[in-house]
């Protein structure tokens, strides 16, 4: 037999049905479907307002929408609507089997425990007591994502922008999770900074065979991240494909017009 | 005969510029081609006939209008045109090879674990991958200096090598080659018309754009006028 090749599987790890959310009057996002596959890096790309943080929001379990269905493949409960598992439930499938990388690492770690205590805490949360395994994995995914083990114990003002990304990049990828949603994980960062995140993330999704929703509004880490691309206007999504096809021969006016309008340098 | 790796039926590209009145450039239509194995099909047609557009919608990169292609992946056709892109992806991963003329690949990563990826992502171990890549590197004649480089900073000649290795490393039972000798001196060209012969000889299909004539007469099997299906305006 050839040697064992990774090839992803068919089965949708979430699947997106009509996935419909109003605030007030305004439009949030409006019927949106779309599975995503175990390995799979889906980009959402939009301009702001466009309903793309909207979408995320609603399908990390974290804004209930007016209409449609979130499913997921719970290891516990096999493919099940993520808003009709009771509140335990739910919260237990979003601390065991997924991430979520914030824009603003201030929204994803806490700002009062220790560099450390941020990526270990997930472990802990999920019933993790040896304290000496769980420093070890600790540095492990310090190391991993290039940071310098002899500061786990500063807490996470006394690191750059970067460096409190990399933190929280490691929590969120500590506990093996099987789907990370990431919400303009570069955005703040300088160019270089973000370059260098972008590389970690690359390989990181690459080697853990991840699948990841990413938001973002910059084509260029789009195509650096993703497979395939979803872009929104105004709540709905206006154009779906491969990555490369959609960047280098987009279909819809508004695709056409957000490829066209990058900046060469 | 064994079957065809690849059969482009009924093709149609036409551009739609929408934020230009809607402007259409029509490409071609109603194309038609298939290519066994050990086959090289060498696209001709001046510039603008539509060449690069071809091999783009094969591989899935540009969308045609009509028609279908399809590659033999795994034992079955997958028609590229409609797949999942999950599937593509797969095609993509281990039947589809392609190189352009530009290397458009991640500025930063070192040289040697560029052309060692395409082997990582098919599960070939580390070590294996690394000896693989070292020796295509070589092959190519890439200055050993240059291989824990990124080669953001290499010479067009240089770039277009690391591109050759990268494709060229995967034994993709087809491929498709925009013009890789472009800009390439006469050595490093006879060196990829060996690669190309050795692809060849190893039964791949191959689609290739090369305007250098001797490249050209080195490894075409057969001529393909893109012009013949031109589209109307």
């Amino acid at each position: 037999m050839n040697a064992m090749v990774q090839t992803i599987q068919a089965a949708p790890l979430l699947r997106v049905e009509g996935l419909t959310k109003s605030y007030g009057h305004v439009v949030g996002c409006r019927d949106v479907s779309f599975e995503i596959r175990p390995g799979e890096v889906l980009g959402i790309v939009g301009e702001s307002g466009s309903g793309k943080t909207t979408v995320l929001n609603c399908i990390s379990g974290r804004l209930p929408p007016n209409a449609g269905r979130i499913e997921f493949d719970t290891s516990r409960f096999g493919l099940s609507d993520i808003y009709r598992l009771s509140e335990p439930d739910r919260r237990r499938m979003q601390r065991e089997e997924w991430g979520f990388v914030h824009q603003n690492p201030r929204d994803g770690l806490r700002m009062r425990a220790s560099g450390g205590a941020n990526v270990a805490e997930p472990l802990m949360n999920l019933g993790g007591r040896h304290y000496g395994k769980m420093r070890a994995a600790t540095i492990e995914w310090l190391e991993r994502v290039e940071l310098d083990t002899r500061r786990i114990d500063d807490k996470p003002r006394h690191f750059s922008g970067g460096m409190q990304q990399r933190i929280q990049v490691a929590r969120n990828l500590i506990h093996g999770p099987r789907l990370v949603f990431m919400d303009e994980p570069t955005g703040g960062l300088d160019v270089s900074v973000q370059a260098r995140l972008l590389d970690l993330l690359r390989e990181l999704v690459r080697d853990l065979g991840l699948a990841v929703i990413i938001v973002t509004h910059d084509m260029a880490v789009a195509r650096l991240m993703a497979d395939r691309l979803m872009v929104m206007k105004g709540g709905f999504v206006v154009e779906t494909g491969l990555t490369d096809q959609v960047l280098d021969d987009p279909q819809h006016p508004y695709s056409q017009l957000l490829v066209s309008s990058v900046l060469q340098i | 005969m064994s079957s065809p790796l690849i059969i482009v039926e009924d093709l149609a590209k036409t551009f739609v510029l929408h934020n230009a009145d809607d402007a259409t450039i029509p490409v071609f239509a109603g194309l038609k081609l298939e290519v066994a194995p050990g086959e090289c099909v060498v696209l001709s047609g001046e510039s603008g006939a539509g060449k690069s557009t071809l091999m783009r919608s094969i591989y899935g990169n540009y969308l045609p209008t009509q028609g279908a292609v399809r590659v033999l992946h795994d034992g079955a056709y997958v028609d590229i045109t409609r797949a999942l892109p999950f599937q593509v992806m797969d095609v993509r991963r281990r039947t589809l090879g392609y190189v352009s003329q530009f290397l458009r690949v991640i500025p930063r990563i070192p040289t040697l674990q560029l052309v060692m990826e395409p082997l990582l992502e098919n599960g070939v171990d580390v070590e294996e991958a690394r000896e693989r890549a070292e020796t295509l590197l070589a092959a190519l004649r890439l200055p050993r200096a240059h291989w824990g480089l990124p080669p953001a900073t290499f010479s067009g000649g240089e770039q277009q090598r690391v591109n050759i290795a990268r494709s060229f490393i995967r034994n993709y039972p087809v491929m498709l080659l925009d013009e890789p000798t472009a800009s390439l001196d006469a050595e490093n060209r006879a060196i990829v018309v060996q690669l190309i012969r050795q692809a060849l000889d190893r039964g791949a299909a191959l689609i290739g754009i090369f305007h250098d004539q001797d490249v050209r007469d080195a490894v075409a099997t057969r001529l393909f006028t893109v012009n013949d299906f031109k589209a109307a305006a």
